[in-house]
């Protein structure tokens, strides 16, 4: 359907048949229609403050940063392997970036490009501490990265210790237009995080962490560059969800705490959204956001039972239905919004030639 | 069908062993019977429709180059590997879908590539560990101390430290003592010096006398060719020469090591069972 | 004075966190799964403990005698199922699974039972009473008392591991599961006992922390699990005794920190341990290229 108009490329009569490589492309028309809509949607969703109320701004609001979230979590697990338990480490120290010059006056809009500069120079140093520790070992010591930044966190009594602190926000503005500046930079955050996901496995750094996806060993031996590019994915996942944690800050009416901004609910969240939506696949994390808020709406008032379902839920899926949601009707309907894809012509044994993702 | 390697039916009689070292004279049932065998790795097809039949007190060596696939057919045998097609009879039973540790349980025990002991145990602690879920029979670790008269002394040590040609005969023993009617051996000569490999041979009329089968690959073609009884080549995961090292010249076997012949079955002197 | 006393009260404690530990470290050294789940399991225990005493009026220091096997049949049962199910999809499965089954775990404890934090009633003469040695130095008699269970169990499991059969069953899936395979093993009933000894050592620990602290459903997650982890890994896979010395090193380094300031003993403690990660990855014990 979407990838109609691929023909195997002709063999020249007699030649010995070898695999041939070419690039994900859509037909014209699926590529043209995917594109309008996305243009569409970014567009209604930009002048949405203008035409919905408030609530309805929030919510999106929490939407638009877990999507990042869940979009570099799967970046990193779907696509480099590895499963960090501690994204919350970043998130938490995008939140504690924005706040502190806010507390010394500055302006906290302003100060948010700094919240993915700390949380990326953050992710470079736990990456040094890491990066040589396999799968089981790399996901707690994550976890207890973020639990040490918690920590330390709460001895500043200028930051309020443990209880939590209060960001002063200009009182000029009026609230709602205050609502709607942290809903278009909700908005910004989340389309520079897709483009960024996006356009890293658009290119070739992307073919290597296909491969990574695939089989680590296999990709080390073709000579991808494996460390590098780890290293890469980790502090843009860093960086990125310390924007998204920055983004939270502002929308908690302004009030941070330690232990809500490093919690490992931050992780289980992600986690669960990624798995149900679908690990390995941009479409995944986006659906599976959507999946969750809309239910998280439903069934508000059931409080821990939620988390118990989703958990079972998040579980299921993991066994029985590896790529998610977005797998699932990738599969059946054989559509993908996102062209990241490379085809493997080979030769079938009959001659006919064959196509493999 | 028997089922033999269900606990209540180990005691049921069996045919008994054919003279040693010698092809059996008349039509006694075949130990192994495999019949067109094809296993993938993958994508990658390393056996195609390979057939072998093993007769009690057999030496069955197959031969071949690197990657024709004779290991594969040796893992597949023991279980650990699924074959896409084709079936495995052993003693009469179909053991094709069954998980290596039954297999043990019904007769057949490898002694793998690489020797592969337990390298944080001792000698004797590998050899119970192979004794674990033995069948009845006469071998026990004892017996395998007075068969390598080495091992009594140092069964104390960690496998890991021994050399080569000594974890190749723990590897052995490890196997012996669960008692199989069936002895799997794969690559016994890898990295091991020509005296210790000859020394290891030397071994197998004594375990032929013991009752047992056994079915060996080995790189090594003449070493392979003054032990078996019968040798069987594979080019590429196809047979391509089967027969008594009696009947075989060495041209035909070269033709079917190398495939200059390229076609199967040619050189073949012994017709099918 | 307060730095011996430092010292010694963090020794008693490390073996109370070697008991965590060897169970996260027999799955991980077994069957290379880190059970995620680990730390919630002990506080399903010490919950349990608590019904069965009220239940049955048990005093409170027998209570693990029918605890312990539940959790050890559990144990096998959780193994032979989910577990090997996500093992056999992989290790990213694995981890997501055991991950799940925490958050699970940890908000039905909060679902069903409180939030509140519990305590297991030993009597009252055990938990205050204490020896005092020098000048200073004052030991509690149930920190001893648990010190002294951790020990005994730890040199049973040495015990059973080198001497018995299913002992070397272990140790030799745990070196080559598939020579194992082909000798006979079926390395899922393997993994399954060394499962059931992970699950019965933790309920052991959990039950044990719960006289010794207060316990609520989060606290789990939040540190026994790490705790747990970090014992592992600055004693070093591999042995027992490393786990115990693990064990012992990270309560000094906890108390240490405590002695410093009220608030800092978690955090030195994970500091010691991310020290340990980057000076000597392998641990204490663990011989380079196990790290």
């Amino acid at each position: 359907m979407s990838e109609v108009g691929q023909a195997p490329p002709a063999h020249p009569a007699g030649a010995l048949a070898g695999p041939r490589v070419t690039r994900s492309r859509r037909s014209p028309l699926w590529a043209g229609t995917v594109a309008a809509a996305t243009a569409a949607a970014v567009v209604v969703l930009a002048i949405l403050p203008y035409l919905a109320y408030q609530n309805v701004t929030n919510l999106l609001d929490e939407v638009f940063y877990l999507m990042v979230m869940a979009s570099m979590w799967n970046l990193l697990a779907g696509y480099a392997g590895l499963v960090s338990v501690g994204q919350q480490a970043f998130i938490g120290l995008g939140a504690y970036a924005v706040i502190i010059p806010a507390l010394h006056g500055a302006n906290a809009f302003a100060a948010l490009p700094l919240s993915v500069v700390v949380a990326a120079a953050a992710g470079v140093i736990a990456w040094w501490l890491v990066s040589r520790l396999r799968t089981g070992y790399f996901a707690i010591t994550t976890w207890v990265i973020a639990t040490v930044c918690e920590l330390v966190i709460s001895r500043y009594q200028s930051l309020g210790g443990g209880t939590g602190v209060l960001l002063p926000l200009p009182t000029s503005i009026s609230p709602t237009l205050l609502g709607a500046y942290i809903y278009w930079i909700a908005l910004f955050v989340l389309i520079a995080g897709i483009a960024t996901v996006y356009l890293i496995l658009r290119s070739r750094t992307g073919l290597a962490l296909t491969a990574l996806r695939d089989d680590e060993t296999a990709a080390h031996s073709v000579g991808a560059r494996v460390g590098r590019t780890q290293r890469m994915v980790f502090v843009v996942a860093a960086g990125g969800c310390g924007a998204a944690g920055a983004v939270y800050m502002l929308t908690q009416a302004q009030f941070l705490q330690p232990s809500s901004a490093f919690s490992v609910e931050w992780s289980a969240k992600i986690i669960f959204i990624t798995i149900i939506g679908g690990i390995g696949s941009i479409e995944g994390p986006i659906l599976g956001t959507i999946v969750y808020v809309a239910l998280e709406q439903a069934l508000a008032s059931y409080g821990t039972w939620y988390f118990i379902i989703l958990g079972l839920v998040a579980m299921g899926v993991a066994l029985w239905a590896p790529r998610g949601l977005w797998g699932l009707i990738a599969d059946r309907f054989g559509i993908r919004l996102f062209p990241v894809g490379y085809h493997v012509w080979l030769p079938g044994e009959d001659g006919r030639a064959r196509r493999r993702r | 069908m028997t089922r033999p390697w269900l606990p209540w039916a180990r005691s049921a009689a069996r045919p008994g062993p054919a003279p040693a070292g010698q092809p059996p004279a008349g039509p006694a049932r075949p130990l192994l019977e495999v019949r067109d065998l094809t296993v993938h790795h993958g994508q990658l097809r390393a056996l195609t429709e390979v057939s072998l039949t093993v007769h009690p007190g057999e030496v069955y060596a197959i031969i071949g180059a690197n990657g024709a696939g004779k290991s594969t057919l040796l893992r597949t045998l023991a279980g650990l590997h699924a074959p896409t097609s084709g079936t495995v009879v052993f003693d009469g039973a179909d053991v094709t879908g069954l998980r290596p540790d039954r297999r043990v349980a019904a007769g057949i025990a490898m002694v793998p590539e690489g020797r592969r002991l337990f390298g944080s145990l001792t000698v004797e602690e590998n050899l119970l560990v192979g004794a674990a879920y033995a069948r009845p029979g006469p071998w026990s670790p004892e017996r395998v101390y007075e068969l390598f008269g080495w091992m009594r002394e140092r069964r104390g040590q960690r496998a890991a430290l021994l050399s080569g040609g000594e974890q190749q005969a723990v590897a052995i023993g490890r196997a012996l003592v669960a008692n199989p009617r069936l002895l799997l051996l794969d690559e016994l000569s890898l990295g091991l010096a020509p005296a210790v490999v000859r020394r290891i041979y030397g071994m197998l009329p004594d375990l032929l006398a013991a009752g047992l089968t056994v079915l060996l690959v080995e790189q090594d073609v003449s070493q392979a060719l003054r032990v078996a009884t019968h040798v069987h080549c594979l080019l590429e995961g196809r047979t391509t020469l089967r027969g008594a090292p009696g009947e075989l010249t060495a041209a035909a076997i070269e033709d079917a090591y190398f495939g200059l012949a390229r076609a199967n079955g040619q050189g073949t002197r012994g017709g099918p069972r | 004075m307060s730095w011996v006393n430092a010292v010694i009260q963090g020794i008693l404690l490390g073996g109370l966190y070697a008991l965590f530990a060897c169970g996260l470290s027999l799955m991980f050294g077994v069957m290379n799964v880190i059970n995620l789940a680990h730390g919630d399991l002990a506080v399903v225990a010490a919950y349990l403990a608590l019904g069965v005493i009220t239940i049955t009026h048990v005093p409170a220091q027998w209570s693990f005698l029918i605890v312990v096997p539940v959790f050890a049949a559990l144990g096998y049962a959780v193994q032979r199922t989910l577990i090997q199910a996500s093992l056999n999809r992989g290790v990213l499965t694995t981890l997501l699974v055991t991950f799940g089954l925490s958050v699970v775990i940890e908000n039905a404890l909060l679902q069903f039972l409180s939030a509140n934090t519990h305590s297991i009633p030993v009597s009252a003469a055990l938990v205050s009473a204490s020896f005092t040695i020098g000048s200073g130095i004052t030991i509690a008699y149930l920190d001893l008392v648990i010190f002294g269970a951790a020990v005994i169990v730890l040199l049973g499991l040495q015990y059973f591991l080198s001497s018995s059969k299913y002992g070397r069953l272990i140790r030799a899936v745990a070196d080559d599961r598939e020579a194992a395979q082909i000798t006979g093993a079926s390395h899922r009933h393997v993994f399954g006992i060394a499962a059931a000894i992970a699950f019965g050592t933790v309920a052991l620990a959990g039950i044990a922390f719960g006289t010794y602290s207060q316990f609520d459903p989060t606290i789990g997650t939040d540190q026994l699990l790490l705790f747990a982890f970090e014992a592992v890994v600055i004693g070093g896979l591999g042995s027992l005794w490393g786990t115990l010395i693990g064990g012992v090193l990270l309560g000094v380094a906890q108390q240490i920190g405590a002695t410093i300031g009220t608030n800092d003993q978690v955090l030195a403690g994970q500091l010691f341990f991310l020290a340990v990660l980057v000076l000597r990855p392998q641990g204490v014990m663990g011989s380079r290229g196990t790290a």
